[in-house]
Order: structure tokens, then sequence, then C-alpha cells
């Protein structure tokens, strides 16, 4: 049976965006706190009392696994019931869940994050994780697209990562007004402004799956190994734990088999259309 | 391939006016007792008491869209194929809770576990191709890194009189998959029937208690040879099949193929097909919250990858038509199982070629997707 949720509180919510926000969440159990580790890229399920359950990718960094770190963009029942919450409430948590980035396999390599949408949570934690332990990995580049201009959230953060030494920033928006300092286009367009080692770089990538195939498709021309690509999916997920068969693409549950994947794995199932 | 139906176990054999004891010998050994019975129109599984609350003399019709049944006076009580349900909701029920979970005044929440009592359970009368089906649920539930407690409960409880098939219907496909007729794995006890009588054999220890509680005697060679007879023809009765060689990567290299808009436009998407397969395990969790909201329900109940809801994303479903929906489930079914659990996810019931409203039969679909002629 599907284990107990465990009771946590809200530590901290901060407000990121209009229907964006993120909280910062520790367990009531000191037991429970104590044993709790993640891997960035894994996620927890969040229930909320009387409503039900979603999937939510921790950002937060794994070294202080006892303040848990979702940002969650209020778009369904439980996540607009969520968005209501303030710092003492309470709700439970299962997890963590899922396999995580190969931010081990990172190390000594140049990395490209290729990110798509608003405040794609499953890398932003993943380029946290990165950028505090810079001196571990190679040329650093972090690549973000958005729709529109005003979508760009956490810009100063950008801002401040593009300072670093061996950091490489780029950002695209497929519409922007005249005072954008960045690219008017999709993030591919940037590709060629990338530094990397093509033997050795290694690939992070989330957001719409139509712009992770392209990304993919597109590093994979540029010579960097189907395998080094590593991409995060989403389905629709009940139990984390491969049980309930919600998330299934092809042979794959995308809860318990990634929601990480790499590129050789899961292109022959991501080409199909409505897989 | 000829079927191999040679029965390699000690047989011992009990008279049909004995029949009455196994039940006996059951309840004494504390199982609550389950077999075949005629309700509502259909062969299921439910509690017996006696053995006159089986089948006996009943036969079945099984055909694309259609079920039938109708009596004859054999003395008989296994002489039909598939009943209407698996063994499945006996250990994965079709609507069970997950947890409780309670707030107090100060908004503290406290989460409680189902209640987890599992009664002592014997199923009479399973089919082969149920305890293949059986063998996938377990593969699913309980091989996992999260093994399913309530379902380990309940399927520790079990004690399974097989019956070797001698009268498949013709939906049945059991000896294509490899899984029957004879039973060869997963009961404790099983039943060859004959006119006479019951030939048994043991395959546990449980089963072997029983059985020396029955008033039997060695069976006969010829009884042996002529109930292995009977299942020899119950193989060779079999029309259907699903299509050979390596059939997941033959369905793989067809997933665009224009056949399943074809079959999409003839699928209602009722998910009968689903909910009747003895291997499909997919469950949707419930939220169910009293007005009092003191304390509120978590459930699972089954789910079927024919629902748009099964895969919602973002309030849109991935798969939006029903072909695609019909993809799911077939290439999921005999693709996607050999890489998730080793084997195809296909027993040979022919349960939903009957159930099928449309009478869509999963291995002329198979075969023409595949690319050859059913
Ligand atoms: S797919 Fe059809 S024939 Fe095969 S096990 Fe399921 S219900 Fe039976
Ligand atoms: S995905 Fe479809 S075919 Fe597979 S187990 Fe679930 S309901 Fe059955
Ligand atoms: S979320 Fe239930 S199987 Fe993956």
């Amino acid at each position: 049976m599907t284990a107990l949720p465990m009771e946590a509180e809200i530590l901290t919510r901060r407000e990121e965006s209009p229907g964006l926000f993120t909280l910062h969440l520790r367990l009531t159990d000191s037991a429970a706190q104590q044993a709790y580790r993640f891997r960035p890229g894994q996620f927890n399920m969040l229930y909320l009392y009387g409503v039900g359950e979603v999937p939510i990718s921790i950002v937060s960094d794994p070294r202080e696994a006892r303040h848990i770190g979702h940002t969650i963009r209020a778009v369904g029942r439980v996540t607009r019931g969520l968005e209501r919450l303030r710092p003492g409430d309470r709700l439970g948590l299962r997890g963590p869940f899922g396999n995580g980035w190969p931010l081990g396999d990172c190390e000594q390599r140049d990395v490209i994050v290729v990110t798509g949408g608003l405040g794609c949570a499953p890398v932003t934690g993943a380029v946290q994780y990165l950028m505090r332990r810079r001196e571990r990995f190679g040329h650093v580049n972090i690549v973000q697209g958005v729709k529109h201009a005003d979508d760009l959230l956490w810009r100063e953060q950008y801002e401040c990562w593009d300072r670093m030494p061996d950091t490489t920033v780029l950002i695209a928006a497929d519409e922007a007004g005249p005072l954008w300092p960045w690219h008017v286009g999709r993030v591919t367009d940037l590709f060629d402004r990338l530094r990397f080692d093509p033997a050795q770089a290694i690939v992070l990538c989330c957001g719409p799956e139509g712009m992770m195939l392209a990304v993919a498709e597109q590093l994979q021309e540029r010579g960097i190994a189907a395998e080094r690509i590593w991409l995060s999916l989403e389905r629709n997920m009940q139990c984390g734990i491969g049980l309930c068969g919600h998330c299934q693409l092809g042979p794959k549950f995308v809860c318990r088999d990634g929601p990480v994947f790499s590129w050789r794995e899961i292109a022959p199932l991501l080409r199909v259309r409505g897989r | 391939m000829a079927t191999d139906c040679t029965l390699v176990a000690e047989l011992r054999f009990l008279a049909a006016a004995d029949r009455q004891r196994l039940i006996e010998a059951l309840r004494e050994a504390g199982y609550a007792v389950h077999g075949p019975r005629v309700q509502e129109g259909v062969i299921r599984y439910a509690p017996v008491e006696r053995i006159e609350d089986l089948p006996r003399g009943w036969r079945d019709i099984q055909e694309p869209g259609r079920y039938r049944l109708r009596q004859t006076d054999e003395n008989r009580l296994f002489a039909w194929a598939a009943p209407a349900a698996s063994l499945k909701p006996l250990v994965f029920p079709p609507r069970e809770i997950l947890f409780h979970a309670r707030r107090d005044a100060d908004g503290r929440l406290r989460f409680e576990a189902a209640d987890g009592a599992a009664p002592k359970l014997a199923v009479l009368g399973v089919r082969a191709c149920d305890l293949a089906g059986l063998y996938l649920q377990d593969r699913h539930f309980l091989q996992g890194a999260h093994p399913d407690e309530a379902y380990r409960r309940r399927r520790r409880k079990l004690f399974l009189v097989a019956v070797h098939c001698a009268h498949p219907a013709d939906t049945c496909f059991c000896a294509a998959t490899g899984d029957g007729p004879v039973a060869r794995y997963g009961f404790d006890l099983a039943i060859s029937e004959l006119e006479e009588g019951w030939l048994l054999e043991a395959r546990s220890h449980a089963g072997q208690e029983i059985l020396d509680a029955l008033p039997t005697r060695a069976a006969g060679e010829t009884q042996r040879k002529a109930a292995e007879a009977a299942f020899r023809q119950a193989a060779a009765a079999q029309r259907r099949r699903l299509p050979g060689g390596d059939l997941p990567a033959r369905l793989g290299g067809r997933l665009d193929a224009e056949l399943w808009q074809a079959v999409g436009r003839r699928c209602l998407a009722c998910g009968n097909c689903t909910a009747v397969c003895p291997s499909c395990f997919c469950h949707a969790h419930v939220e169910e919250t009293p007005l009092t909201g003191a304390r509120t329900t978590r459930l699972r109940q089954w789910d079927s990858c024919f629902t748009a809801g099964h895969s919602l994303l973002h309030g849109r479903p991935v798969r939006e038509d029903t072909a695609s929906r019909y993809r799911q489930w077939l290439t999921h079914k005999l693709s996607g199982w050999h890489e998730q659990y080793g084997r195809s996810g296909c027993s040979g019931c022919g349960r939903c070629i009957t159930w099928c409203p449309e009478g869509i039969d999963i291995t002329a679909e198979a075969a023409a997707i595949a690319g050859e002629e059913a």
C-alpha cells in the first residue's frame, strides 16, 4: 500500500509572480526530518487536506534536506488550494520519488542547462546546485527560453550567474519589447554561442516536450552523445511509486524510471505523438 | 507447436458424490470459500457453501461481444471457460481505502492507515489463464521497490484450487500464449474434472493437507489418459492466436500505422476490456470528503487508459483520441509488459473479446497491425 503521507509545515512562502509561488516545508516529525534525503530532480507528492495530491519537483539544495523547497504553479484544484496556504499551515508529503539529475556525472564536464517555459522548477534546483559547487564543473551554460519577455523570472539571478567565471547565460524570448537585452527567438537559435567540448559535455533539459525534442536533436547533431543528454519529463502522476499506471510512456513508468531520462533511452518513445 | 497437456503429478480420485467434502475441508481449515456461481446471467466467483451452489451442467457461449449461458444435464461443475471476472477483484478490489486524514482544531494533520485485515480465502475453479493473470498482478504489485501491503495481505491468504481446462470458449487463446489449458504453477490444489468425479493433485503444503483430508483413492491410468486427452482437445479447439515472432519489436515498428485510426473509430472507449482483463492494474487516487470535514478518506479505484483523465497533464490528455488510447492498451499488453515484467501482459483469457460491445478482437487487431492476416 502507498505509504502514508508525512505531515509537513510551511516555513516560508514567496510569491514569484502571479500564480507562481515557492514554499519551504519542514517535516513535523523529527525522526522523519532526520531520515529525509533527496537529490535535485526528484519530486514529492504534496497532499492538500480534503482535496488531493500533486507531484511537485524539489528545488532546494539537498545539503539542507530539512528544508524542502517547492516552486508551484497554481493551475489545478490542488495547486490553487496550495496557493492559499500560509506559513504555519500543514500539508501532507510523500517522497522523495523518481531518480533525479545525474549531477555526479556532471563533475569535470562542461554542462549545458536548457530550460523552456516559466520558472521551470526541475532545473532551477539543479542550476543552484551547480553554482554553489562551481569549481567541480567545467564551463556551465545556462540557456533559458520564455514565451514573452515579461515571463522571465529571477532576472537578477541570471544576471548574477552571468558574471560568474566560466559561465555563459543565454536567454531567449519569443516576443519581447525594445528594451529586452537578450535574444528574440528560440533557445535553439542560441546554440552557436554555447561553449562546450562535445566529447565530454553533458546536457540537462526541461520544458515543453516539443522544445526538448528540438534541443536534444540539435545538441546531438552538434556532437553530444545521446546518453549524455538528459530530459526531465512530466506525466499524470497519482502514486509516484510505479503502481497506479498513469505516468506510463511506452514501457517506462515516468515516476519511477524517471522523471529524468537520457535521450538515448527516451527518444524513440518521445518521437511518437500521443504516447 | 503442440501444447503439453500431460499430468505429471500424483493424482488422487474423488468421486462426484464426495465433492462437497472439498468445501467442508476448506472451511474446517479456516477458509472462506468462493467458487463459480451463476448470478445475473454470468458465471462469476462468489461465496459458496454447498457444492450445489456451483454451476453444475452449465455451459457458456463466448464470442466477440457476446456471452450466454445454457444448462445441460451433465454432472460437471466446470464445463465452461473463463468466468466473467478473474481473480483480480479479490486481490485488487475495484475500490479501496488508502488512508484517512484528520485535521484538528489548530490545523495539525494526522494520517491513519486503512484497516488491514484480510480473511483466509479459498477460490475454487481457477483457470490457468487466471493463474497467469494473478502472476502478472503479483509482478506488478509485489515485486517493485514499493510492494503494495494491502495486496500482499490479501494475496498471502489465498488458497487456489485450479481446474485444468477442458472447455475453452471460442474467445480463448491460452494455448497460444503458453498459459493453458493445463495449469502449471500458482495453485495449491488442481482438479481434472471427469464425468464421474475429480482427479486431484496437490502443489503446495497447504494443498496437500486439504487433499489428505478428503476420501480419495489413487486415480487410474485410464482416468489420467482421459483427462489428458480432454485437455489436448481443449488446446486444439482454440482457433485464436497472437502473431508470432518478436511481437514487441513488430508492434514497436508500427506505432504510426493507419490501422490504429481504424480500430479507434470502432472502439467506444468504454473501458470494459481493462476492467475484465486480469493483468490491467491502473487505478486512480480519489479523495472523499464528508460534509463535516474533520476526516477525509483517500481511496484508489480502478481506472482505464481509455479515459481522458488517465493521461491528463496540465488540463489536457496526452492521449487525445481513442486511437492513441487503444494503441496504449494493446501495446502495453503485448509489448510494454515484456520490458516491465519479463513477459506478455496477456494470458489469453479472451475476456476483452467477449466483453467488448463492438466485439473488437485483440488477436485480430494485433495481427493486422503487426502486418499479418488474422
Ligand atoms: S488482453 Fe484480453 S485476452 Fe489477454 S489477458 Fe487481458 S482480457 Fe484476457
Ligand atoms: S495502461 Fe491500460 S492496458 Fe495498461 S494496465 Fe493500465 S489500463 Fe491496462
Ligand atoms: S505515478 Fe503512479 S505509476 Fe507512476
